[in-house]
């Protein structure tokens, strides 16, 4: 049996090591989530995790290089490229459902500027970390690739999430199926719109406070209505899989299924911020005057 | 941290401070390793197992300060938030401290239960950290892997001491 003399003691005891340590791990998870500001320790302690991460990752990373070796080399290459070029124009298109939808004539009305082509930057996704807390994924690019938080992710067939957290190397992208992560959506077929949430489970997000007449049916395609000034409007977001309304509650009970997945490829595109939105009001801005103006042209 | 680092306080041990962190390093690869399915649910917390087995058997090198560090650590590899796994690999360090003597009382089977409990209360702390900070809650099987890391526990002594030629300390456990 192990003995600790007194004398091999030091510092404070347990308990009240035990109270510090509680208290600083408080403080953290405060600063982290009520304040999202933590100055660099996260990202320190990321510098000494990253190579272990990589490490972990090393096996798989052999097996996808042994697998690839049994097919010929130019036709990985050619491959690869046709991929990325394949994402590159579905990122485009992407956009083409929601315009067809969308009533052109009005937004001529409203003066809106035409529509900014959107930059994307392509990245992969390198983990997929285990936190039963949280849907997240990491990517292989950050803030030195020019990766700003808030960014958009999408795949190929739609929106993957958002970034929400960026090192210098990786960055951290939360799922829209993520707890309470909420994205402003459209139905493309009578251009109702609604938020939709994640709920927290892989594969099904919510459509809260919907009436419960409200004309919706299933299989109904939900697109970003671009209203938020961070979504680019016309991403294809969910498709409606269930409707429960109950006539005790006032609100439907809408379930739907997200149309993009991270378990379907590696590969996605970051697309850059969009840049040509007017300021909220309310919020400091330089030109007031106009803002004003612009939100009483909104209103009519 | 100040309680790996103080090796020159430590007669009792031939256990080198290198060859701790380095086992915490090893076990920190194994919780980041890309798993699916049964294997993921399955998997015990290496790193909690290890910090378990150094502040039981070496508590005055590896003791709330390390585990603490070690929480850092997991909570970036894991992308939760900054702090949740600190929190209950503290309280974890702590119980295991105010148990260690007690522990070596039984054998090494007979402790399996006990560290299980051990486990599930630092999972615990995960599951009510995760409710005050209003994250997704896991299904009730992630508390699976505290039985699974129990069940490890009487192999891990052998485990830790392949790569060691002399066992550290014989009467421990």
């Amino acid at each position: 049996m192990e003995t600790t003399p007194q004398f091999f003691r030091h510092g404070p005891g347990p308990l009240a090591r035990l109270v510090f340590f509680v208290l600083l791990s408080l403080l953290l998870m405060v600063m982290d989530t009520r304040f999202k500001y933590l100055p660099g320790i996260r990202q320190t302690v990321a510098v000494a995790v990253d190579p272990l991460q990589r490490m972990a990752y090393f096996p798989t990373e052999i097996f996808d290089q042994v697998s690839g070796l049994f097919v010929s080399r130019s036709l990985v290459d050619e491959i690869a490229n046709l991929r990325q070029q394949h994402l590159f124009d579905q990122g485009k298109l992407l956009g083409l459902l929601a315009l067809e939808a969308e009533n052109i004539q009005l937004r001529n009305l409203l003066e809106m500027e035409l529509r900014m082509e959107t930059q994307s930057t392509m990245a992969e996704i390198l983990y997929i970390p285990n936190d039963p807390f949280s849907r997240k994924v990491t990517l292989g690019k950050g803030s030195l690739s020019g990766i700003q938080l808030g960014q958009v992710v999408v795949d190929d067939v739609g929106v993957i999430g958002q970034i929400t957290r960026i090192y210098p190397w990786l960055s951290e992208v939360t799922l829209i199926t993520d707890k309470d992560h909420s994205v402003p959506v459209q139905l493309v077929r009578n251009g109702l719109r609604s938020m939709v949430s994640g709920i927290g489970e892989d594969g099904t997000l919510e459509l809260r406070y919907l009436a419960a007449n409200a004309d919706i049916q299933n299989g109904d395609l939900l697109v970003t209505s671009g209203i938020d000034g961070i979504y680019p409007p016309g991403l294809p977001v969910a498709r409606v899989s269930k409707i429960e309304s109950d006539t005790t509650y006032s609100f439907a009970r809408i379930t739907c299924i997200p149309a993009a997945g991270v378990n379907r490829n590696r590969q996605v595109l970051i697309l850059s911020p969009l840049p040509s939105i007017p300021e909220r009001p309310g919020e400091p801005v330089e030109n007031i005057s106009e803002v004003k103006k612009r939100g009483k042209v909104g209103l009519h | 941290m100040a309680f790996i680092d103080s090796s020159k306080h430590k007669p009792l041990s031939n256990v080198g401070g290198l060859f701790i962190i380095l086992s915490l390093a090893v076990a920190l690869v194994l919780n980041l390793l890309p798993l699916h399915g049964i294997a993921l649910l399955l998997r015990p917390d290496c790193v909690a197992l290890l910090v378990l087995y150094w502040s039981i058997n070496q508590p005055q090198r590896v003791s709330m300060g390390a585990s603490f560090f070690m929480g850092l650590m997991m909570d970036v590899g894991d992308a939760s938030v900054f702090g949740q796994h600190a929190l209950s690999y503290s309280v974890m360090s702590f119980i295991a401290l105010l148990m260690h003597r007690r522990l070596g009382i039984f054998s090494i089977h007979k402790q399996v239960p006990q560290v299980a409990l051990l486990l599930l209360s630092a999972q615990l702390v995960m599951l009510l950290t995760g409710i005050l900070i209003n994250a997704n809650l896991p299904e009730w099987d992630f508390l699976l892997a505290s039985v699974s890391g129990g069940l490890l526990w009487p192999l891990l002594p052998t485990l830790v001491r392949i790569p060691q030629r002399r066992r550290p300390d014989s009467d421990a456990l």
